[in-house]
């Protein structure tokens, strides 16, 4: 019984599925037969995990299509007449204007982006690279702040950005990126600068080059990967983010999506589900959308360092 | 500069400290512009580490023995803010529910997407659109968006109800009642297994095909070879994850804050210790008592990280010390 299992089990890799393997000949129909059934125990298995799991999002779709004089409370997410009224009722809802949102949010979301590819690789690129007195220190005080909880810098920054005056302005959300404060992506691109091969370094020194122009003629071509994976998790993590606005952005016209969404909900409570699911279906949108084709990206540098 | 050294080293006496020096000179050069150019680069983490970490930490830690209140200017009271923590009955539930939730979340998500990882492990045709479709949650699962349908999938009328209906069930609204309010933030919290996965996954792929052909031979069935192949050469990864987990499960804000309609209700059942902190610190401006509660929180998770690493010897092993 056991050796069955494990020649089917050897047998889905697909790098073993050539070998032969004459003693196990004798129970070939059988393998090929349990093999079948495990495999599809296995994508069934998969599938209903899936289904249950990518339910409540479906669903959410449908409702924000559904006409506003059908039920909610039904389990069923398709609807029989499906209207885009929702999306155009929750768009402009009362004082909530989500232009405006979708605006802000983007606005905060591309420098905090641009403050974190700048910041986080310029650190990197120093950590990874040069030499200078505590470096070690300073390496080790980076990686102590990774597990900091944002807590406990939480109320002196807001007595700080307070002292400022910078209360309602997206400025406390921006500036802390430019100033590297995301300690994981620096470790990320750290980890990933010591991988790329340091006689380029020494060719571009050798020609000349200065340590301003290995970054940016070496180093930066190179850890594109990198990049593009900070840029693409700050954006899903700024774009998600719900207390930072919380705290700093108090005036509606100044609310992110997160805000506004929540703002939603406060003024409407239960009675005005689809224009609500609307709006959630469309908040979450750009991340859905980035994922994808960062799939695809992903896939495809992985293809590009393979060929290498 | 190397036609010049080369004749000086054959001639010993007016050479010795002629190519030397420019040769000291041009290395101790290189070394100070490395220096330059090396806190050049980190110049805006270091104003970040000064500015935005560490001196508001350093800020914080003396806000906590002062009644600050934003309005007016702090006042030293010692101990006061740790000494009303020790009797404030809010804070003893929102402790208790924050225990919870970590304590059952966190081995619901590592059980949880090592299982998946497991299967999908299995040479499996459409891997990458298993792998992306299972991931996807874990992308979205703190935002406002997730925790708006939350409230509905287990609301009074929501999904969950409406499944339990066609078995013949009644159920309540999941949300509203303060004895199952929490799981709700549970369920969602194993829902966003998926980041999990994806390194657990990675993890297994490295795992030697005949490492499980070895066991088989001396006939380990497959529990034993779970046991003994699979979770002893995963162990990296199982503390890696249940590192980040843990300490992401202590932080979650957003979900329990819309959820409740960011009261921490019904009767706190939902409060969270980071929403208990917020509503002191920002709905009632006790900045002090708020600062006093973020180190308390500091101090648990240095506490618990350290224990994690320091048990770590005992149970964590890294391929190289076979």
């Amino acid at each position: 019984m056991t050796a069955t299992a494990t020649s089917t089990d050897r047998a889905a890799r697909d790098h073993s599925a050539g070998r032969s393997r004459p003693p196990r000949q004798i129970f070939g129909r059988r393998v090929v037969r349990n093999r079948l059934l495990v495999g599809l125990v296995r994508h069934a298995t998969l599938i209903a995990v899936l289904t249950i799991v990518l339910y409540p999002l479906l669903w959410m779709v449908g409702a924000s299509l559904r006409p506003g004089n059908e039920a909610f409370g039904t389990l069923n997410f398709l609807t029989s007449n499906p209207t885009l009224e929702n999306y155009r009722e929750g768009w402009n809802f009362g004082q909530l204007n989500f232009s405006r949102f979708f605006l802000n949010s983007l606005a905060v979301t591309t420098l905090c982006v641009i403050g974190n590819v700048v910041a986080c690789s310029m650190a990197a690129y120093s950590f990874a690279r040069l030499n200078f007195p505590f470096k070690r220190i300073m390496f080790a005080l980076m990686l102590g702040t990774m597990l900091l909880p944002y807590h406990v810098t939480m109320v002196p920054q807001y007595v700080l950005f307070n002292e400022l005056a910078w209360i309602n302005t997206i400025l406390p959300l921006t500036v802390p990126k430019f100033l590297a404060t995301d300690a994981f992506f620096i470790f990320l691109m750290v980890q990933f600068i010591r991988t790329l091969p340091r006689d380029l370094d020494d060719a571009a020194l050798l020609d000349g080059c200065g340590h301003v122009g290995i970054f940016f003629r070496v180093v930066i071509p190179l850890s594109l990967p990198a990049l593009g994976t900070t840029a693409l998790f700050t954006f899903i993590n700024t774009w998600n983010d719900f207390l930072g606005p919380l705290l700093y952005l108090n005036r509606p016209e100044l609310w992110t999506v997160t805000l506004g969404l929540n703002g939603f909900l406060d003024a409407t409570g239960e009675s005005a589900f689809g224009p609500l699911f609307a709006m959630a279906t469309l908040s979450l949108a750009p991340v859905v959308g980035f994922f994808l084709v960062a799939q695809k990206l992903l896939v495809e540098g992985i293809a590009t360092t393979g060929l290498k | 500069m190397a036609t010049l050294s080369t004749p000086a080293a054959t001639a010993p006496e007016p050479a010795s400290h002629r190519p030397a020096a420019p040769g000291r000179s041009r290395s101790l050069n290189r070394r100070t512009r490395e220096a330059i150019a090396g806190y050049g680069f980190l110049a805006p983490w270091i104003a970040g580490m000064v500015l935005l970490t560490l001196g508001p930490m350093a800020y914080s830690l003396y806000l906590s023995f002062t009644d600050y209140d934003l309005m007016s200017s702090p006042n030293w009271i010692g101990l006061g803010n740790y000494e009303r923590m020790a009797a404030d009955p809010r804070l003893a539930s929102s402790v208790l529910v924050t225990l919870k939730y970590v304590a059952v979340s966190v081995p619901g998500v590592l059980a949880f997407s090592l299982g998946v990882a497991m299967i999908l492990n299995k040479g499996m045709r459409f891997l990458p659109f298993y792998r992306a479709a299972f991931y996807l949650p874990s992308l979205i699962g703190t935002s406002v968006a997730i925790a708006v349908l939350w409230r509905q999938v287990f609301g009074g009328d929501g999904i969950v109800n409406a499944a339990l209906g066609t078995l013949g069930i009644s159920g309540q609204s999941w949300i509203g009642d303060p004895d199952s309010a929490l799981w709700t933030l549970v369920v969602l919290n194993v829902w966003t297994f998926g980041s999990t996965m994806v390194i657990f996954l990675a993890g297994l792929r490295q795992i030697p095909t005949d490492l499980y052909e070895a066991a088989s031979v001396d006939g380990a069935g497959p529990i034993r070879r779970f046991l003994s192949v699979t979770v002893p050469l995963l162990t990296p990864l199982i503390f890696f994850n249940l590192l980040l987990t843990t300490v992401n499960a202590f932080q979650a804000f957003t979900p329990a804050y819309v959820v409740s309609g960011g009261t921490g209700g019904p009767l706190d059942s939902t409060l969270f210790y980071t929403l208990y902190l917020y509503l002191r610190g920002f709905a009632n401006l006790e900045m002090g008592y708020a600062s006093a509660m973020a180190w308390a929180l500091v101090v648990v998770l240095a506490v618990f990280t350290a224990a994690l690493f320091a048990s770590s010897r005992y149970w964590v092993h890294y391929g190289d010390e076979r």
